[in-house]
């Protein structure tokens, strides 16, 4: 039985002004930005050539190793140049892109669809749901067909929907449930299919009454998929907090939730699926939430991934510059440092804050009143946390549960001081990454140097030996000629 | 001549259980600090610390009269782990070392192919072959500076780790500013 509600969390204001406003769907721009990776593991390789003549839908990039995703082209036309382009992450710092330029013709290659995709093998529909580029579209961005294998060797028989879309300001998920209530419900089922039917939940946060209604409606006819109402409150859609509001389970510090049974996935993937699934269309377009005050016309748009988000800026409209531009929702967004950075698999809003919206706060000292400590879902102590990495004591850090944080930002949005908590643990989080990264290549090293040695040892050896051979042959010789020589002069005195 | 030959021989021999013996139960147990240290350490005994190398740096941290920042191929990691090996605290505000990690890097257009580089390099990070240009392999190369001091046209050049979206990372909050006290 489920519990009132989560650990800690916030209740930040909703902002969801956009959750009436009918999703439009965003002509191609001349130009598509598509970074190699958007996903969590290895980056794409190209499969185009430049100039190479692309039909929307084509693979252009392909999946490398085990965890990445294959990328398709949003619209026909040509490959311009393969290039390093500004990144979606809040360095800005370029990352290898595929810049591909749009005809306008919307030429498609035909497609071979199973007739019902529902009496496919599972196996088949996670190679699919694989070859449609199909990532988390929640934010995560881990590919779904790693996650389906993982449930169909794991035989996990709880499978979480996640349409809790706690966020403030982001509606997209939302609006999918209310406009394509059909598809979606036709990726849960697939998605179902494919982990052997497990008990199948959607859960939506108490602030949809209209999602809630109508997805109910939809899963009236399937015993095995129910719909739960969970209370509005954030981090309510954070995988982990989930998972344990909903099976009262938690999911084991460093395990995976595939480890307790559960699979988890995304709303927004789940109706990405029916369309690969069923329709044979991959993964190149997704629903994106504009907002902000900055904004003439906020709502949600279907966009091609690649688009810039200055050219989704301009097609909805600017009221004033945006003082800042978040990728994500308010609370885990990224601020971006301008907008010539496109929009990837795992972007579900676009804020542009005007400049009334940002609050500049001054921090002020703790005053120790561990309002902190009751906004944490995880249960950790923030301000002990950020007093040790103050004075970088990362050790001690981790050992009071740094590496546990999910970087929620509930500790910040509580704090009345504004101690910017989540920049220490983001600062932390990246300190341990890059030690871990030099002892990587600290190690490398050491067998370098380890192996040259041991090279060189044999190299002395093996010059050693030859000439020791060398001489052992000269004496050899000289030898032969001596005895030859007194052959001779015994010859001669015979 | 015999009697000669004996007396060596019986001298050498007594010198020598002497000594064989002397080194069995008379053994200076190594400190195992210092072994520990040297394990730290890169072992490329480049001797940008001052020291001929890593062993003798190893002894010199140990006794203290060294300071925890010589080694630059280390870095800060390197720091962390000695301060907490040796149970010091240390405050990198103080440290006036350069801990940006360094990379050898081979200027193309003076590079003449001598092949010096590569046979000085400890790690094995420099490939090339004679009057061909050589090149660095970034994730092989720990910084010894070591390539620098054999080349010839000074083609080979330390350069700045790049930052790139993998080794990216949040800075630290500024500290808090002195709050004028309210009166």
């Amino acid at each position: 039985m489920p519990k009132l509600s989560i650990r800690g969390g916030v209740h930040p204001d909703e902002h969801k002004l956009t959750n009436e406003i009918t999703i439009t769907r965003v002509p191609t721009p001349e130009r598509l930005y598509l970074p190699l990776k958007q996903h969590i593991g290895a980056p794409a390789a190209p499969d185009k050539v430049i100039h190479e003549i692309i039909h929307k839908g084509q693979i252009i990039a392909r999946a490398q190793g085990s965890v990445s995703a294959n990328i398709h082209a949003p619209c026909s036309g040509y490959v311009e140049q393969i290039t390093d382009w500004a990144a979606p992450h809040p360095s800005g710092l370029p990352t290898r892109t595929m810049v591909l330029v749009n005809d306008g013709r919307e030429l498609r290659d035909d497609v071979s669809t199973p007739v019902n995709p529902l009496f496919l093998r599972p196996e088949v529909i996670a190679e699919r749901v694989s070859q449609a580029g199909i990532v988390g579209l929640g934010g995560a961005t881990f590919p779904s067909a790693v996650k389906l294998t993982l449930g169909q060797s794991r035989n996990t028989p709880v499978l979480i929907i996640n349409g809790c879309e706690c966020e403030p300001y982001l509606t997209c998920d939302d609006r999918l449930m209310q406009e394509r209530t059909q598809a979606v419900m036709d990726g849960i089922q697939l998605l179902a299919q494919a982990l052997y039917g497990p008990d199948t939940i959607i859960a939506i946060e108490r602030n949809k009454p209209e999602a809630i209604r109508l997805m109910e409606i939809a899963c009236k006819d399937f015993g095995n998929i129910r719909v739960m109402a969970v209370p509005t409150r954030y981090p309510m859609g954070s995988e982990k907090q989930l998972i344990e509001y909903i099976t009262g389970r938690q999911v084991p510090a460093g395990k995976l939730s595939a480890d307790i049974g559960v699979t988890l996935h995304n709303i927004s993937t789940a109706y990405a699926i029916s369309n690969a699934v069923r329709h044979g269309k991959p993964l190149t377009h997704r629903i994106v939430t504009v907002a902000g005050d900055a904004v003439k016309r906020p709502g949600n748009y279907e966009v091609p991934i690649g688009m810039l988000i200055s050219d989704l800026l301009a097609f909805c409209g600017l009221k004033e510059e945006p003082q800042r531009i978040l990728m994500g929702g308010p609370m885990m967004g990224q601020a971006l440092p301008h907008a010539e950075i496109p929009i990837t698999k795992g972007c579900n809003g676009v804020l542009a804050m005007s400049r009334a919206e940002v609050k500049n706060s001054t921090e002020h000292p703790c005053i120790r009143c561990a309002s902190c400590v009751d906004a944490c879902p995880i249960g950790l102590s923030p301000l002990t946390m950020a007093a040790m990495l103050k004075k970088d004591k990362l050790d001690q850090a981790v050992d009071i549960g740094l590496k546990d944080c999910i970087l929620c930002g509930s500790c910040s949005f509580a704090c009345p001081s504004a101690i910017p908590l989540v920049h220490y643990f983001n600062y932390g989080k990246g300190e341990l990454l890059i030690r871990g990264q030099q002892q990587q290549k600290d190690d490398e090293i050491k067998r370098l140097i380890q192996g040259r040695q041991v090279r060189m040892a044999q190299q002395e050896k093996e010059k050693e030996e030859m000439i020791a051979k060398r001489m052992q042959a000269i004496a050899k010789r000289k030898a032969a000629e001596k005895a030859a020589a007194e052959q001779n002069s015994e010859k001669e005195i015979a | 001549m015999i009697e000669g030959i004996a007396t060596l021989a019986t001298l050498g021999f007594t010198l020598g259980l002497f000594l064989a013996l002397a080194a069995r139960f008379l053994k200076v147990e190594a400190d195992p600090i210092v072994d520990d240290i040297t394990a730290m350490l890169p072992g490329s005994n480049c001797g940008q610390c001052g020291f001929a190398g890593c062993g003798q740096a190893a002894e010199a941290m140990a006794e203290g009269t060294a300071t925890l920042d010589i080694c630059p191929p280390g870095g800060k990691g390197l720091i962390e782990n000695l301060a907490a090996r040796l149970g010091v605290d240390w405050d990198f505000s103080n440290s006036t070392t350069n801990t940006v990690p360094m990379l050898a890097y081979v200027q193309e257009a003076t590079c003449i192919g001598c092949t010096r580089c590569f046979k000085a390099c400890p790690t094995d990070a420099i490939i090339g072959a004679p009057k061909q240009m050589h090149s660095v392999i970034d994730s092989a190369c720990n910084g010894c500076t070591l390539c620098i001091d054999v080349c010839p046209t000074e083609c080979l050049q330390m350069v700045e780790v790049k930052t790139t979206l993998t080794n990216w990372r949040w800075n630290k909050p500024l500290p808090l500013a002195q709050l004028p006290l309210a009166a």
